[in-house]
């Protein structure tokens, strides 16, 4: 097991210098500078300020510079707030984000996987369409618009929860969570649906029955478990989809997270803040599904065995 | 003998998009006190349905009663609802299943997989469960159970898993245990051994067993009595010596012959000709009339009610009638037949005067 999660680190910390070094060429390809009035500066002021910000030098030498400060930690200083590290402005960030997150990731799989074990265990009857159509509506319909629709009937409309910003505790977080779980909870109630039927319908759920287990143990006791086996496996990409999500809700409802600063900062070519929030994604998802391989194994103990080994 | 269960004239129905297959057409048996009843007959005769709809474990959505009643300590089991079923279930009958790879969940340890019926049914603290539960596997050969409680499916042989469900199957003492096929899915040498543990459970607990299978020779080790099935229907019933060396019914016959023998090595093995009835649309008379050799003109028209052979033995053929033309069984058979005292064919061992 020791073994096996240092194989994963080493490879986590790969593929973490391959996003930077991809991230670094292609961001010298994206038009545009970030000094904001570059057209307006004469020579000798544009190469004080290309001086000032380390620019000036042949990229190659830019590079190794931007690689050993991202070995000791540092992201670099962003472009446009002035004299503020990308690292002080990820960190005030962070907070907003992770709470939607999180709280998006918990609500959405949960009610998901309710809603997907009502749907098998009532199959075909008026619960399961019900569930199917919240699920497809998950699925199809892209989070902005939910996050609007929800602006729109629970803030202007009818007043229960602010409107937007992040300056009313966890009532600011309440709309945006909902807005960004509807992804996941859509994809978590099909997964499980699917899983569920096939599970309900093997041969240890009828021994389990035999026992004279009721339908409450049968659900949650013995098919619950087994259900959730390949859900695990989407738990990545839906935890991917709540990151990516979060840039534009967290852009609608002004809420000031590390999404929002993402797309601000990309609107300013902000080259540093760009690659610094980036890599925080990125090591974010590449962790994320560190933590859903480990969870595999807790979840079903044939994989927990056999890794062990290895 | 105290009857401890009985089948009367039950009809189930399965509906599918094709329509409604009759599975079970009018079967009525009765289970006595501590025997072993064999139902044997070939895929889709309705012995596993017989004996799931017992114990209430077909899919509600899809199957209904049409008719009958199953008795057992007074109640028509037909008639309970889920709660007093669940009561029923692992406690009073309980059941092991073909296939012992798949009928273990495969996320629970096994000792809380046996200790699940025991906290379910009995008034007892975990401590004491799990007692119970090490005895258990002990019984049923699993060596060091007080460790192994603690393991998880995959990490037992097929052998194994399926004294473990028998284990599971034993835990509250029931009054009947169905077994569905339980050695089918073994290899040889572990299905004997199954059946010897089954046998010696049967002497140590005192329960009733029906079991289901299609090897013929598995019957003859354990049954006291045996239930022939076919599209649907008993078609003869008798004790197991009454079967083997005085069949009546034409399918029996055909069952017998289609058994390999050790002594008629160089014959060529019978197999019955056609195909099992089709169920959605069951033919009128003695659903064996179109693959029997046997079979009269009524046989397509009237399906035969069952004769009385003797006590205890029972054949639902025309060819029993007072009025049906005498006709001789294979040759197989009529071998079989001479030596079983009261069979027509019967001669003294001497050699004698038949």
């Amino acid at each position: 097991m020791v073994k096996y999660i240092g194989k994963r680190l080493i490879y986590m910390f790969l593929t973490m210098f391959l996003i930077a070094t991809a991230t670094f060429f292609l961001m010298q390809t994206l038009p545009g500078s970030p000094i904001a009035s570059y057209n307006k500066l004469n020579q000798t002021q544009r190469a004080i300020v290309e001086k000032k910000y380390g620019i000036d030098k042949p990229k190659p030498v830019q590079y190794a510079i931007y690689m050993k400060n991202l070995a000791k930690g540092d992201l670099g200083t962003s472009f446009v707030f002035k004299g503020k590290s990308v690292n002080d402005l990820l960190a005030s960030r962070v907070k907003p984000s992770f709470i939607l997150g999180a709280q998006a990731m918990v609500f959405g799989t949960i009610i998901g996987i309710l809603l997907g074990m009502l749907a098998a265990l009532k199959q075909n009857t008026i619960w399961d369409y019900g569930s199917t159509f919240l699920a497809i509506l998950g699925v199809s319909i892209p989070s902005f618009v939910f996050a609007a629709l929800l602006q729109y009937w629970v803030a202007t409309q009818w007043h229960l929860l602010p409107v937007g910003l992040w300056n009313d505790g966890w009532k600011s977080s309440i709309l945006p969570s909902i807005a960004l779980a509807m992804g996941p909870l859509a994809l978590s109630a099909r997964f499980i649906r699917t899983e569920m039927i096939e599970v309900l319908g093997s041969d240890y759920i009828t021994l389990a029955k035999a026992k004279g287990a009721n339908g409450f143990e049968i659900a949650f006791k013995h098919a619950l478990r087994n259900a959730l086996i390949p859900l695990v496996t989407v738990l990545g990409p839906v935890a991917a989809g709540i990151v990516t999500g979060s840039l534009v809700v967290e852009q609608i409802f002004a809420i000031p997270g590390i999404g929002e600063q993402f797309v601000s900062s990309i609107m300013t070519n902000d080259f540093a803040t760009i690659m610094g929030t980036t890599l925080f994604f990125s090591a974010l998802l590449i962790i994320i599904i560190f933590i859903v391989d480990l969870l595999y194994g807790i979840i079903d103990p044939r994989i927990r065995l056999s890794g062990g080994k290895g | 003998m105290e009857k401890i269960l009985q089948v009367k004239d039950l009809e189930l129905s399965f509906h599918t998009f094709a329509g409604e297959v009759k599975a079970i057409r009018g079967v009525s048996f009765d289970l006595n006190k501590g025997e072993t009843l064999a139902i044997v007959g070939e895929s889709g005769s309705g012995k596993s349905v017989t004996t799931k709809s017992i114990m209430r474990l077909l899919p509600e959505s899809s199957s209904e009663f049409k008719n009958g009643e199953i008795l057992f300590n007074g109640n028509d089991l037909t008639k309970l609802s889920d709660s007093q079923m669940q009561k029923i279930r692992g406690k009073e009958i309980s059941m092991i299943f073909q296939d012992p790879m798949t009928s273990l969940n495969p996320t629970m340890p096994i000792g809380k997989q046996v200790m699940e019926p025991i906290l379910k049914h009995q008034k007892v603290s975990k401590a004491k469960a799990k007692e119970v539960c090490v005895d258990l596997l002990r019984m049923v050969g699993i060596p060091n159970p007080e460790t192994r409680i603690k393991m998880y499916p995959h990490q037992f042989s097929g052998g194994q898993r399926q004294r473990i469900v028998i284990a599971i199957a034993l835990a509250c003492n029931p009054k009947i245990l169905i077994a569905d096929e339980p050695t089918t899915a073994l290899d040889v040498t572990i299905q004997a051994q199954i059946l010897e543990l089954m046998k010696d459970i049967q002497k140590k607990v005192d329960t009733s067993i029906i079991f289901i299978t299609h090897d013929l020779g598995v019957v003859a080790n354990v049954a006291d009595r045996v239930a022939v099935m076919y599209g649907g229907r008993i078609v003869e019933v008798g004790t197991v010596d009454e079967i083997f060396y005085n069949p009546q019914h034409p399918y029996t016959w055909g069952l017998l012959s289609s058994m390999p023998s050790m002594d008629l090595a160089e014959e060529k093995l019978y197999a019955i000709p056609g195909t099992p009835p089709d169920l959605l649309n069951p033919p009128v008379g003695d659903a064996f009339a179109l693959r029997s050799e046997y079979a009269l003109q009524i046989d397509m028209e009237q399906a035969p009610p069952m004769f009385k052979v003797s006590d205890t033995h029972y054949a639902a053929t025309w060819l029993l009638h007072p009025n049906a033309p005498q006709v001789d069984p294979p040759k197989t058979i009529i071998e079989r037949m001479k030596t079983f005292r009261g069979s027509r064919y019967y001669e003294q061992a001497t050699g004698g005067d038949a």
